[in-house]
């Protein structure tokens, strides 16, 4: 029997099946590799209030509102969605949150799919919140649970970072049943959520209390576990980098931290006095390094240029030997744009007028790739707009902006109210394809349907342009190369600020709609 | 179960292959037989023509779930370039699949079916039990065209066995 309850998950969608278990009522997210899996894996459940949201900022805020107002409630993003959270991040740890509020970061090191490697556990410190780090898809499940726990001892919202190697991993998971768990009461209390700088002072004097109280609660976790086998070699270590030095290194002693943030110092110091060498084996940033060498114990640990990149298994004997990075990311098959993608015709256009383009994040930065290589930037999300604004003050003519339809919605809608509110005149080129494509057709407000699919207020591009202060607002076919040159030229000889939405539905929906209906 | 030695396959080639889902179905098979399971892979750019790795490892206790380098069992690359790119993966003594797929083109007729094709010569070199690699066949493919590619596997599999 115990058979039939044993399931092959991934890292995301085994958290997100420890959040439902443990009663969680309330998600929000936005698409982003490799978070996507959490909310689509919770939207199959009637129990859970899921949604797709505009941007992580506004998925934080409504995720953490509901904690506060009584519901258990999950954010989820990818490492670079939580900088858009950021503003509501920091003050969180202030308020509280209620019932139990846990946000997951689900970081890229070796970038498969990102514009940085941020190192998101440093984000656990700097807004003063306690951090778990599950190594593997059953330690989230695990995991997920405590920090909704933990969150809800200490009033204090809970952060869990998983990596690529762990969101997209899949491991033999053994599902257990939910436990419904009791809407908190909601009473009012503006001391506490009212965060002017008189109540934000004494609520940032009862944080610090808690940090410590959060601190021995680290020590005692069991997910900080010491391993005591040869102890010629101890490792300090945390996520994946606990898996490929135990492949490496089976007998030697081991703190395992996944309890990273407060840190357990006292654990640590006990752990060095166990073992002869100690070495700290750590991806990306020297997060736990600093603060082995902050408590005045002599580490071995990486050299710096193992920084850069993702941990391999097999890098981890030049880890502990000190040796610098030799190895460079491998040459691999690049991506392109989908035979018949829409995005193609509009980057041979822009190509043709010999334009300078300020690109976004979306399935169309692929057009920087020869032979179009007719995208010139590409930084964040809704950078598209606002770039095209600064390119703007300095050349004088030939640049256009392009941004995604679900780009657009996240952060573009600011920029394009700053465009025309700044009198700033040229045309912004909407790739309207329908969806969220990049991460795997996901829908947003202006496809009409909710993450469960079902229809919703439909947002119109047409019309919020035009409210935001377009002087013109054309629609036209993508695929319509002849009439989109003439378009972009007659736009570009006006003083006027235009909005061109090119609109095709992306190959891969309509490849799916087909197979759907046979 | 007595103690088994961890076992690595590495599944290569590039997006809209069929990759993932050959990976999938081989994990989802070791997993019912019993034993413990890591399969590691990106996504998110795979549709897009990009290189694709899944690495698929079962045993007793796994940890890493990236096959370290030089600790390939099998290598099952569905594209030239990727098999020459990961050769190196290979433990002294591993096997290469490449060969067997290009003879695969010829003796299958919906090329569709090749990743089932391949699975099932490779099942031939594995200890899993054929009803448990059936089963996962039905869990994959959602019983949509599960009869078909059970056809197939079951005869690559006894081809598999007289190799």
């Amino acid at each position: 029997m115990e058979k039939t309850r044993q399931v092959f998950l991934s890292g995301d969608e085994a958290l997100a099946q420890g959040a439902y278990e443990a009663g969680l009522k309330v998600a929000c997210s936005y698409p982003g590799t490799p978070a996507t899996e959490i909310l689509e894996y919770l939207a199959q459940f009637p129990e859970v209030d899921t949604q797709w949201s505009v941007n992580e900022k506004v998925a934080f805020e409504v995720a953490l509102a509901s904690a506060i107002a009584g519901l258990r409630s999950l954010y989820s993003s990818k490492h670079v969605g939580l900088n858009v959270a950021m503003d509501p991040l920091m003050t969180s740890a202030y308020t509280g949150v209620n019932a139990g509020f846990v946000a997951v970061t689900a970081d890229d090191p070796g970038l498969h799919s990102s514009q940085n490697e941020q190192d998101n556990r440093l984000l656990a410190k700097i807004a003063k919140v306690p951090l778990l780090e599950p190594a593997s898809p059953r330690e989230a499940y695990e995991y997920i649970k405590i920090a909704f726990q933990i969150s809800e001892d200490f009033d204090i919202p809970v952060l869990v970072r998983l990596t690529t190697r762990v969101a997209h991993t899949k491991e033999n998971v053994t599902l257990g049943t939910r436990t419904e768990v009791d809407q908190k009461s909601f009473k009012v209390d503006i001391q506490k959520y009212v965060m002017v700088p008189g109540n934000a002072y004494k609520k940032h004097v009862a944080l610090e209390k808690k940090l410590i109280q959060l601190q021995e609660l680290s020590e005692r976790s069991p997910l900080n576990r010491m391993e005591l086998n040869d102890p010629a070699l101890g490792i300090i270590c945390d996520s994946v980098a606990y898996l490929y030095a135990k492949e490496n290194f089976p007998n030697a002693s081991y703190l395992k931290l996944g309890f990273t943030y407060p840190f357990p110092e006292n654990k640590i110091r006990e752990f060095a006095g166990k073992v002869r060498e100690l070495v700290v084996i750590e991806e990306l940033e020297p997060f736990i390094e600093e603060e082995v060498a902050r408590l005045g114990l002599k580490a071995k640990a990486k050299h710096p240029s193992f920084r850069v990149g993702e941990l391999r298994p097999e890098y981890i004997p030049d880890l502990i030997a000190q040796k610098e990075k030799t190895d460079q990311p491998a040459v691999t098959r690049q991506p392109v744009l989908c035979p018949g993608c829409s995005h193609q015709p509009v980057f041979s256009v822009l190509k043709k007028l010999g334009l300078t383009v300020t690109g976004d994040i979306g399935c169309y930065t692929l057009g920087a790739l020869a032979p179009l290589s007719s995208l010139h930037t590409c930084l964040c999300m809704g950078s598209g707009i606002t770039f095209f604004e600064g390119f703007k003050k300095a050349l004088s003519q030939n640049v256009v902006g392009v941004i995604g339809d679900s780009t657009f919605v996240h952060t573009g809608i600011p920029g394009l109210i700053n465009l025309a509110y700044n009198r700033t005149k040229g045309v912004i080129i909407i790739l309207d394809n329908g969806t969220t494509a990049m991460t795997g057709s996901q829908n947003h407000p202006a496809t009409g349907l909710t993450v469960k699919k079902e229809p919703t207020r439909k947002l119109s591009l047409e019309s919020i342009c035009a409210s935001c202060g377009a002087d013109n607002v054309d629609v036209i076919s993508s695929y319509k190369v002849k009439e989109l040159e003439e378009l972009v030229a007659k736009r570009l000889a006006e003083d006027a600020l235009t909005v061109i939405i090119t609109r095709a539905t992306c190959q891969i929906v309509l490849k799916r709609e087909k197979r759907t209906n046979g | 179960m007595a103690d088994q030695e961890t076992i690595n396959i590495l599944f290569c080639g590039t997006g809209g292959q069929g990759i993932l889902t050959a990976a999938e179905i081989c994990g989802w098979a070791a997993m019912l037989d019993g034993y413990h399971v890591k399969k590691s892979e990106v996504h998110g750019m795979a549709q897009r023509g990009g290189s694709v790795e899944s690495h698929l490892r079962f045993g007793t206790a796994v940890y890493s779930p990236l096959i370290p380098k030089g600790e390939v069992d099998y290598l099952v690359a569905f594209e030239t370039g990727e098999n020459s790119r990961l050769k190196n993966f290979l433990k002294p003594g591993g096997q290469e699949m490449f060969n067997e797929l290009e003879k695969a083109v010829n003796k299958i007729e919906d090329k569709r079916y090749i990743n089932t094709y391949i699975i099932g010569l490779l099942s031939a070199k594995l200890k899993i039990n054929e009803a448990s690699w059936l089963q996962a066949i039905e869990l994959v493919f959602h019983n949509k065209h599960a009869e078909e590619n059970k056809k197939i596997f079951l005869f690559a599999r006894k081809q598999g066995g007289e190799l």
